[in-house]
């Protein structure tokens, strides 16, 4: 199924107004004035995204807009709905709003439905709280509004507990629930964050059909810029709980006139740009919103700041039709055309050693996987608990990693792939195949040279905060495998000072404790201890997805600094195929336990050949509204099946869009066994449509191609492999 | 009613929202925010101050009271709370406030040594349950359901009625007590450690060579730590009850002990001529055991950055 | 689900027959029935104690194996669960003093469980408001007060009330009164109930308590809980939301505690009974220890460990029952 990114234009007339709000509540640390002076207009059909970091108060406007705030809250300002002030209505006045005329979509679709009733309940309670309708027709319009939001067998499914749905069908939900009175407006609070990129897309996808069936204006709350890009009309970028730009979403993407917009979009790493330029790097953290500083809150962090921007707070001015920027320096911008290169100076990295240029057949393999497999036993009852299945949580896969190499390993949630992270760190011997780092054999190690190849094998995981020990201070968590390889006293200390710097933090800081840094610095300590005993090889799981963006591009930035300089290797494992593009060499993506696809990375993201690696890289939206627009996407049917019970044949076959155009006769391949990892095809891609019409289908196979110009490491495990242009 | 004691979390600086907090420029340390939580909770402080009040006076009361336990006043039988004695007297003419204090001292004791030694075996137990797993696990679960399918009191109350008597047979209480009162406790530890077990620090330590005894010590014990202080206090309360349920029956501290169990069981005898025997006694028990419960909680909330009851601002 | 609690059930009567083997080699080494004899006046004969001990196995001369074996024989093979010094037979006085405690402590338990989580949910709503403190902290006192306290307090205040209005408004001395009632209609069930009252209120009090604290922070998590403010947002009004949405998934924990309760009811309230002179379960358990029965409080604990485990089971089931998540699980 192909969906073409259009978007509805808006042509509606004012439905939501909002003038001058204010949030302020108390707090352990002080009055947070969570919401500065927001002010926007909404109209009928419209779509507009509210951008900004944690702590930038766009959640805390979404509540506020509903009227579901806590109590210790002070708002002031206007909220008018089709000309009615919400500001001040009791609870029983803004309960008949709530659900009828304004409904809320919310980020994480597990907590945010109540377990103990079906789905179908829910549903019909938000019907019948507004309407006085009988259970019957109020049950059968919930059937309906399932089917709407693409719910495979609605009238069974209506009656399943949220429990029994998956992460993205919760979703779908959620969204049948709040248009089930057809609102005015729809505010999505990060409606996608906790979901996979192709469940993602899926969500988008319904959340716009959502919208043309209603014809709601959409409030769209997020921190992803591609999906801004694809969704909406018009944004708003947040900072400290002020809008500091405002504008259609072509002006805020191609004409930014605030520096931190600019920063913002010169952070994110794209799918579609080759090479690995740095990321724009903004220094520091966003601020605390409880006792600002006066002037403007971005100006510590911003390199066009001057002395005015210190001492008072710009307000919104118009920098064009409908445009509005906070900035001093807005009318230099315009002027000077300053872009992220020219605001946000490179980080200067030192002495970087010149780029190893032996060819990557010829380098050392430091880590090797033969035939991985680690199954667990899928274990069911309490008092005698008994295995009723296996996990093949991994299930035969090779890889390699050169000397000074990136290889990234993607996949979604449940693919495994940090399961195959353990496995290499754990260095016992795997359920099946062989793991071999620095050419030995984990499973043959003794117990002195596990503790030898612990040195030169070390890890930076996902969460910041979880990995270092709270009651620890930086300085000891430092030196902590330092201390395990017994370094004396004075050479620790200096080699964790140096450590610091190496890392951008201040030596200054090592007696602080983890909770006293930032997420960013947070990770940066992590770094700098995975660096500590000099290791040749660090595995990472996910080590920027915690962070916002600002931050993350730092992060980016200082690993590629650290592998030229420190020639080292990374295994770098992520879900965010962007990030990916712009740190690794070579790309291994994995599906239910096995890797359909592999190569190096500017091969596999211009002529991805499998189609799970295509639909990937289709359902990512890319940070540019004219591309988002013009993009053809690939839509997955369904969840990820579980790997306790993989379907048998491909794996794949079950999402698969070309299997499901293919004759019975096609399809024989496919569900007869495992296609294995062979040479991509050769030849020119073709475009997504192309892809898809199965009278093109042609199995690979003996006469598959093996083209000169094809690198003969670029391996794709399917029966139907074609190169498709997908960016 | 189990309690998720999350040690890792940073200041609240949003309140209720749910979302992340914003970094903050002036950050407060763990310490300087659990007192803080601590001292704006009233009832928890008050708790403090009468618990060390009631141990002050245990300690010193002998020196400051104007009757000693064992001394009688001739002639003052079952006489009414007066000038001369506070609380009154009992039938041999025996100062109460004398005798309540002594018996106090006997709680007290009992009450904190109890206490510790539960949750001592309780963190002992349900750590190295949770780390060692395998059978060694299996069987210390398996023994607490064992325990708790006995009925306690009454096991306790036959080991006393045919155990030693004489000076140290308190002791004896003591560890009867702390024997059958590690269990659930033991089983909040282990659930807690196979938490801290999981977290990423711990693996990380892990990943990094660090040998068993030395992740226990310094990663995995820390962060158990805050659970075990609001154990042992709330372990005072369930000893101090526990002692004076079995002593009202005459299972508990036997004479010439005296604890406020024995005192209210003695009290108890004449609550329609002289109620007094018994109200000092008993209302010193609740008073003590509702401020180290105050105090438990108040050290619960404090601890615990996840309870919504300490995070009133 | 069936067999699963077969499985469950079998691990537990494992549990439950080592439990009770444990309590009888205690009871057996730890109690001395023959100092029983030995005080009597005028003495009896070391040869007639002898005899009277071994007819009810719990002579000390007689090896502690041999004792076990007899005893095992009796309670599997003939369901008997031995005598008394006295000569009585357990199972008996069991069996009869099981209804007793039933009686005593039904009503207060069943009161006390809707009071309480009728009150944690409440002030739990009303969280630091004046009447949520003032819930609280009676709460907290009544937690802090042992049952044996708030039974003799009732009783003083009684006396004071039955002195005031100059007739025996309350009764506190057993079920029922003994001897010849007054001629008016229904003065059988007049002179129950004016028994009950005290005692009732007393494990009321109890049980509220401790629900309350309970129900109080399990509803202060579900008001916090996504769900709830869903809710909201569907147009709910509060107090809808709240009952509706919050209540009913803050109960699943209480309902386990019910269920588990249910099955404790006949053990008893051995405090209640002393003060009131029920002679119920517990203060028989009680009883036993000074009487040197070491067949009875074997029983006993037999029994209270039964009712533990017959508890958890229902307990389960309870859960199941309430919470979709473990019941399609």
């Amino acid at each position: 199924m192909t969906v073409t990114g259009g978007r509805f234009t808006a042509t509606g007339d004012v439905v939501l107004s909002v003038r001058n709000l204010h949030v302020t509540f108390p707090s352990e640390a002080g009055l947070v004035k969570a919401v500065r002076g927001l002010s926007f207009d909404l109209r009928a059909g419209e779509t507009m995204a509210i951008v900004g970091e944690s702590g930038s108060g766009k959640s805390v406007t979404s509540l506020a807009i509903m009227g579901l705030h806590p109590r210790a809250a002070r708002i002031s300002g206007s909220i008018t709905l089709h000309g009615r002030e919400l500001v001040g209505l009791s609870d029983a006045q803004m309960s008949s709003i709530r659900g009828e005329d304004l409904a809320m979509i919310f980020q994480d679709p597990l907590s945010a439905l109540t377990p103990v009733y079906t789905i179908g309940d829910q549903i019909v309670e938000a019907i019948q709280t507004h309407h006085d309708v009988s259970r019957a027709a109020a049950w059968k319009r919930a059937v309906e509004l399932l089917d709407l939001v693409g719910i495979p067998n609605p009238q069974l499914r209506v009656k399943s507990f949220p429990h029994e749905f998956s992460g993205g069908m919760r979703q779908r939900a959620m969204i049948a629930q709040a248009i089930a009175n057809d609102p005015d407006v729809i505010i999505a609070d990060e409606p996608t964050t906790a979901l996979d990129v192709t469940i993602q897309a899926q969500v988008l996808d319904v959340l716009k059909t959502a919208q043309v069936e209603t014809g709601a204006a959409v409030i769209l709350i997020t921190h992803d810029l591609g999906v801004v890009a694809g969704m909406s009309d018009r944004v708003t970028v947040m900072y400290a709980g002020r809008p500091v730009e405002q504008g259609s979403v072509d002006d805020i993407f191609y004409r930014p006139r605030m520096p931190y917009t600019i920063g913002l979009l010169g952070a994110v790493p794209r799918l579609d740009a080759t090479g690995s330029e740095p990321l724009a790097t903004l220094q520091g953290n966003p601020p605390s919103v409880v006792d600002l500083p006066p002037g403007c809150p971005f100006s510590p962090r911003c390199p066009l700041a001057h002395a005015g921007c210190r001492t008072t707070e710009p307000d919104l001015a118009g920098v064009g039709p409908d445009h509005v920027a906070a900035c001093w320096e807005s009318d230099r911008i315009t002027r000077e055309h300053l872009t992220s290169a020219d605001i946000f100076p490179v980080e200067s990295a030192g002495d970087v050693p010149p780029p190893d240029t032996t060819p990557r057949t010829e380098r050392e393999t430091v880590l090797s996987l033969e035939n991985l497999s680690r199954h667990y036993p899928l274990m069911k009852g309490a008092v005698l608990r008994r295995r009723v299945g296996t996990v093949y949580a991994v299930d035969g896969i090779d890889l390699d990693l050169r000397r000074g190499e990136t290889l990234g390993l993607v996949g979604e949630s449940g693919c495994g792939k940090s399961t195959t992270l353990l496995e290499i760190l754990n260095l016992h011997a795997p359920t099946d195949g062989r793991i071999v780092v620095f050419g030995k054999d984990t499973s043959t190690l003794g117990r002195r040279e596990k503790k030898t190849m612990r040195r030169d094998l070390q890890v930076v995981f996902q969460d910041p905060m979880a990995s270092l020990d709270p009651r620890m201070p930086i300085f000891d968590i430092i030196a902590e495998p330092l201390g395990v390889h017994g370094w004396s006293k004075g050479r620790t200390e200096t080699r964790v000072m140096d450590l610091l710097r190496t890392v951008g933090l201040e030596p200054g800081h090592a007696n602080r404790y983890p909770q006293h840094f930032s997420g960013g610095q947070r990770q940066r300590i992590g770094i700098a201890r995975a660096l500590a005993l000099e290791p040749e090889l660090i595995v990472l799981d996910e080590p920027v997805s915690a962070l916002d963006v600002s931050i993350q591009a730092g992060v980016i930035n200082l690993l590629e600094d650290l592998k030229k300089r420190l020639r080292l290797s990374y295994l770098f494992v992520a879900h965010d195929l962007a990030v990916i593009r712009h740190i690794a060499d070579r790309v291994a993506v994995m599906y239910l336990g096995k890797i359909v696809e592999v190569g190096d990375i500017d091969e596999v993201y211009s002529r991805p050949s499998h189609p799970y690696t295509q639909a990937l890289l289709s359902a990512i939206p890319i940070p540019d509204p004219t591309t988002e627009r013009s993009r053809t996407r690939i839509l997955l049917h369904g969840d990820l099946p579980s790997p306790a019970n993989p379907p048998s044949g491909c794996t794949f076959r079950t999402r698969c869009p070309i299997f499901e155009g293919l004759d019975p006769e096609q399809r024989t391949p496919c569900l007869a066994a495992m296609p294995p990892l062979e040479v991509a095809p050769d030849g020119a891609p073709v475009t997504l449509a192309q892809a898809l019409d199965p009278a093109e289908a042609r199995p690979g196979g003996e006469d598959r191609p093996v083209g000169r110009d094809t690198p003969t490491d670029h391996l794709v495990a399917c029966y139907y492999a074609r190169p498709v242009k997908v960016l | 009613m189990s309690v998720d004691f999350r040690t890792n979390e940073e200041p609240e600086a949003l309140g209720g929202f749910a979302q992340p907090a914003a970094p903050t420029s002036h950050r407060l340390t763990r310490g300087q925010l659990v007192r803080r939580r601590f001292f704006r909770n009233r009832g928890a402080v008050i708790g403090l101050v009468v618990i060390g009040l009631l141990v002050l006076l245990a300690l010193f009361g002998s020196y400051l009271l104007p009757w000693q336990y064992d001394q009688r006043d001739l002639g003052q039988y079952y006489k009414p709370p007066s000038g001369r004695h506070l609380f009154g007297t009992t039938q041999a003419g025996f100062d109460v406030l004398a005798r309540t204090v002594r018996g106090l001292g006997k709680s007290l004791v009992i009450g904190f040594m109890v206490a510790v030694i539960q949750t001592t075996l309780a963190a002992l137990i349900g750590s190295s349950a949770a780390y060692i797993g395998g059978w060694y696990e299996k069987a210390w679960l398996w023994v607490i359901d064992l325990m708790l399918v006995l009925p306690s009191f009454f096991l306790i109350a036959v080991v006393s009625q045919g155990g030693p008597k004489g000076t140290y047979a308190w002791l004896l209480l003591v560890v009867l007590l702390a024997a059958f009162g590690w269990q659930l406790s033991a089983r909040v530890v282990r659930s807690l450690s196979m938490s801290v077990k999981e977290r990423e620090y711990v693996a990380a330590a892990r990943f990094m060579g660090l040998s068993t005894p030395r992740l226990l010590v310094r990663h995995i014990v820390p962060n158990i730590a805050s659970m075990l202080i609001v154990d042992v206090c709330l372990g005072v309360g369930y000893a101090i009850l526990g002692e004076a349920g079995l002593s009202y029956f005459g299972y508990g501290v036997q004479a010439p002990d005296t604890s406020l169990g024995t005192l209210i069981a003695e009290g108890a005898q004449s609550t329609t001529i002289a109620p007094w025997i018994f109200l000092a006694p008993a209302g010193v028990l609740v008073l003590l055991v509702m401020s180290v419960n105050a105090l438990g909680d108040g050290l619960r909330d404090a601890l615990d950055p996840s309870s919504m009851s300490g995070g009133q601002a | 689900m069936v067999r699963y609690l077969l499985l469950r059930v079998a691990n537990y009567a494992v549990l439950l027959f080592i439990a009770v083997s444990l309590a009888w080699v205690l009871a057996q080494t730890q109690l001395h029935p023959r100092q029983l004899f030995e005080v009597r006046t005028p003495p009896l004969d070391p040869r007639s104690i002898e005899n009277i001990l071994r007819a009810a196995n719990v002579s000390d001369q007689v090896p502690l194996w041999d004792r076990y074996v007899t005893w095992l024989r009796g309670v599997f093979l003939h369901w008997d669960w031995g005598t008394s010094p006295g000569g009585g037979a357990v199972g008996d006085e069991i069996g009869r003093r099981i209804w007793v405690s039933f009686r005593l402590v039904t009503i207060g338990w069943l009161l006390g469980t809707v009071l309480g989580v009728a009150l944690g949910a409440w002030s739990a709503v009303r969280q630091y408001r004046i009447s949520d403190r003032v819930v609280t902290a009676i709460v907290l006192i009544l937690v802090a007060t042992p049952s044996y306290v708030t039974g003799e307090v009732t009783k003083m205040v009684a006396t004071a009330v039955n002195k005031q209005v100059g007739f025996q408004l309350f009764l506190f001395l057993g079920e029922k009164s003994t001897g010849t009632l007054p001629g008016y209609p229904l003065a059988g069930l007049v002179d129950r109930v004016q028994h009950m009252v005290l005692p009732t209120l007393v494990l009321t009090l109890l049980g509220l308590a401790g629900l309350q604290r309970l129900q109080r922070s399990l509803m202060l998590d579900a008001l916090g809980s996504d769900f709830v403010r869903t809710a909201r947002a569907k147009g709910l009004r509060e107090n809808r939301a709240v009952m509706k949405h919050a209540l009913r998934t803050a109960l699943i924990p209480t309902g386990t505690y019910f269920a588990f309760q249910a099955a404790t009811l006949f053990v008893g309230a051995t405090y209640t009974e002393r003060i009131f002179a029920f002679q119920g379960m517990g203060i028989y358990g009680v009883d036993t220890i000074a009487t040197q029965n070491i067949n009875g409080i074997v029983a006993v604990t037999a029994f209270g460990g039964l009712c533990y485990l017959v508890g958890a089971i229902l307990a389960d089931l309870m859960v199941a029952f309430l919470d979709p998540r473990v019941r399609l699980s």
